[in-house]
């Protein structure tokens, strides 16, 4: 949630010269874990992203070097499930912020009055992180499946052709994301909703505003810290996703995300330069996204 | 485009009765108040002012009863369609917008022509011109106040609700808002209903006062005559302070009741009060009773009550307070104004307070621990 607090309250104050040694201390595990975990392997992947095929000829063997080819070549063949994984993290955001905001809303303002229920609630969204992420996937796979009884019974009524199915389609794919994903969403907005001081709400409702107003102009400029870390939680996962897509899950080969092809680069085809050039391509394009997204919506309204 | 509404209006409760789960925090009130007044709802915290205010506001729903505002019924209608608005007592500004948007924003609701510069006039009524594009969390608590008000009056609501908005503020900042608030009201010339719990901001600001105790209204009027009639023990102490006695009627003559006290006979005209058979109370304020060295000649014009010892001095500034210990009867508490020529007295002494008959009240009740 490193997006939640930018409203304005990071002050530092002057801290006497003594206690930096102490502050520095504290600091140190988390620098070094840092450097270990996330600058070398970053700059490793970065190294291998431009290395050449081995003069030898040895499959799945390179050599350092500075070539760029394997940039183009991800970019030109793996445009399609560029734009589909930002595609479907779009679709999925947009979902889960629908889902999201009213059940937010209200455990974080209806139930205040019920604390003890409000706890309970908030526990139940949580609750799914305490069975595997694969194993829930693979459960709405079983539901999504072409023989299931879900679909059986919508097709009796006829919401459902007969040679019509989910499973290995974008929708379903996008519904397993969104399903995934949700609690991310609900989280961070809660943590707003639940602070929103309501005397607002009421003033805004005796200056004349319309429910639709008071949402409009009060509820919503004033919980948008939590969307916009709600939405980054969201979107930045759910485009380097590679199970929901995957087809031993709820994709298919039509329905391929980056991180299949990476995977796919990586594990399978031993092509660890276009495998790492598809990583930097997308770690690039998200901060990009990123950078644009909170400047739009954060500086405006909020600081 | 919409226009203002062109003055105040009349605000009637009926019957209202508001019950919260475990409590009622309003009996059976009936409340009405002329257009244009600046009528004063007095009472502690738990009375149910405040809970009559939300009613009216129509942020709270009535248990029993009607809400009508200009004559029309409005108990069931939501708070954006009511004529009103509130300055609440937290001021409830919108902290993501600047102070000029902030007073602007009922303007915008409703649609009305040229919002920023109504807002702008508004916020120069109260003096806050300069500060239009800061945001709430820069201006100090009482900029803060003024802002909430001009956000309420620049409306021009048929009724104007203050939910005690000058609570937060220091005395001196106080004393100047209550003279600008009586000042922007009488030149607006809106209906203001003002929740308070301090009797002097009350009595001092209002047309009309209402005492409110325990979910009911105590007793109404003009401030000078609560002050010199109060009906029971609770506005006779709420408002202002009191002497009180009590006892069994004694004497009954053709326009004066009398009770004895400890040997002391203290007598009320019967026009003045509330109460003319068996056990009562009769009161005094504390400046309408003075004190002397000797006892003073038995007279049909005052009440004479002592001897008694001066038990504690207060200098206060523009008065004296002496508390005066009478054996059997209890304290006594009176001011005598400091005009240079007071005698001058020691804790200790002996001494005989006095007070004309016309200036006691009779109560409709007993003070609490004196009921039968």
């Amino acid at each position: 949630m490193a997006f939640a607090g930018f409203s304005g309250t990071a002050k530092v104050q002057g801290a006497p010269a003594k206690s930096s040694r102490i502050v520095l201390a504290l600091l140190l595990p988390g620098m070094l874990y840092l450097a270990m975990f996330f600058m070398i392997p970053l700059v490793s992947l970065l190294i291998t992203s431009l290395e050449t095929p081995a003069a030898s000829g040895a499959y799945g063997a390179y050599d350092y070097a500075l070539d760029f080819s394997s940039y183009q070549r991800v970019v030109t063949s793996y445009f399609p499930q560029i734009m589909r994984s930002f595609g479907y993290a779009f679709l999925a955001t947009v979902f889960a912020l629908v889902i999201a905001y009213p059940l937010a809303y209200f455990i974080g303002v209806r139930l205040r009055s019920r604390p003890l229920i409000q706890k309970l609630t908030l526990t139940l969204v949580t609750a799914p992180f305490f069975i595997s992420f694969l194993l829930r996937t693979i459960a709405w796979k079983q539901i999504l499946s072409d023989d299931s009884p879900t679909l059986n019974f919508l097709r009796s009524i006829h919401l459902l052709a007969p040679d019509q199915y989910f499973l290995g389609t974008p929708f379903a794919v996008v519904w397993g994301l969104t399903y995934n994903f949700i609690p991310f969403m609900v989280l961070p907005l809660y943590g707003v909703l639940e602070r929103l001081d309501l005397r607002l709400i009421e003033a805004a409702g005796d200056l004349y505003a319309s429910p639709v107003s008071v949402f409009r102009r009060i509820t919503l400029p004033l919980t948008m810290p939590g969307i916009i870390s709600g939405t980054l939680l969201t979107f930045i996962p759910i485009t380097g996703d590679y199970v929901n897509a995957s087809r031993d899950f709820l994709g298919s080969s039509s329905t391929s995300m980056i991180g299949n092809m990476v995977e796919a680069d990586f594990l399978q085809n031993s092509d660890y330069p276009a495998a790492s050039a598809l990583s930097a391509v997308l770690m690039a394009v998200i901060l990009l996204i990123v950078v644009f997204y909170v400047k739009r919506t954060g500086t405006e309204d909020l600081l | 485009m919409k226009e203002f509404v062109p003055a105040g209006a009349d605000l009637e409760l009926r019957g209202i009765r508001k019950e919260f789960p475990g409590f009622t925090a309003i009996e059976d009130l009936d409340l009405h108040i002329p257009a244009g007044e600046f009528f004063a709802l007095l009472g502690p915290s738990g009375c149910g002012k405040t809970t009559t205010l939300r009613i009216i506001a129509g942020l709270e729903e009535p248990t029993r009863g009607q809400v009508l505002i200009g004559g029309q019924d409005v108990t069931y209608t939501k708070p954006h369609e009511r004529p009103v608005n509130t300055v609440f007592q937290s001021y409830a500004l919108f902290p993501h917008m600047t102070i000029l948007e902030n007073v602007a924003f009922g303007l915008r609701q409703r649609k009305i022509a040229d919002p920023l510069g109504k807002a702008r006039d508004a916020l120069n009524l109260v003096e806050l011109g300069y500060a239009a594009e800061r945001r709430p969390q820069q201006l100090s608590g009482g900029q803060q106040q003024r802002v909430a008000l001009a956000r309420a009056l620049v409306n021009r609501p048929s009724l104007l609700l203050l939910d005690e908005p000058l609570g937060a503020l220091d005395l001196k900042l106080r004393r100047q808002m209550q003279i600008e608030l009586k000042a922007i009201q009488m030149e607006v010339g809106l209906t203001f209903l003002h929740v308070t719990h301090d009797q002097e901001e009350a009595m001092d600001m209002a047309d009309t006062v209402a005492v409110m105790n325990k979910g009911r209204i105590e007793q109404m009027g003009a401030p000078e005559a609560l002050y010199e009639r109060p009906k029971t023990a609770f506005v006779a102490k709420f408002l202002g302070q009191s002497n009180i006695f009590v006892g069994e009627i004694a004497e009954q003559s053709a326009n004066s009741l009398s009770i004895n006290v400890a040997g002391n006979k203290i007598s009320v005209p019967t026009a003045r009060a509330e109460k003319t058979s068996g056990k009562i109370a009769i009161g005094v304020r504390p400046e309408k009773a003075e004190f002397h060295r000797e006892q003073p000649a038995a007279s049909a014009e005052r009440n004479i009550l002592g001897p008694g010892t001066i038990k504690d001095i207060r200098f206060t500034g523009v008065s004296n307070q002496y508390l005066i210990e009478i054996p059997n009867i209890g304290d006594i508490i009176v001011f005598a104004q400091n005009v240079g020529i007071s005698p001058v007295i020691e804790l200790g002494e002996k001494v005989w307070v006095s007070f004309k008959i016309e200036h006691a009240f009779g109560l409709a009740d007993l003070p609490a621990g004196d009921e039968d």
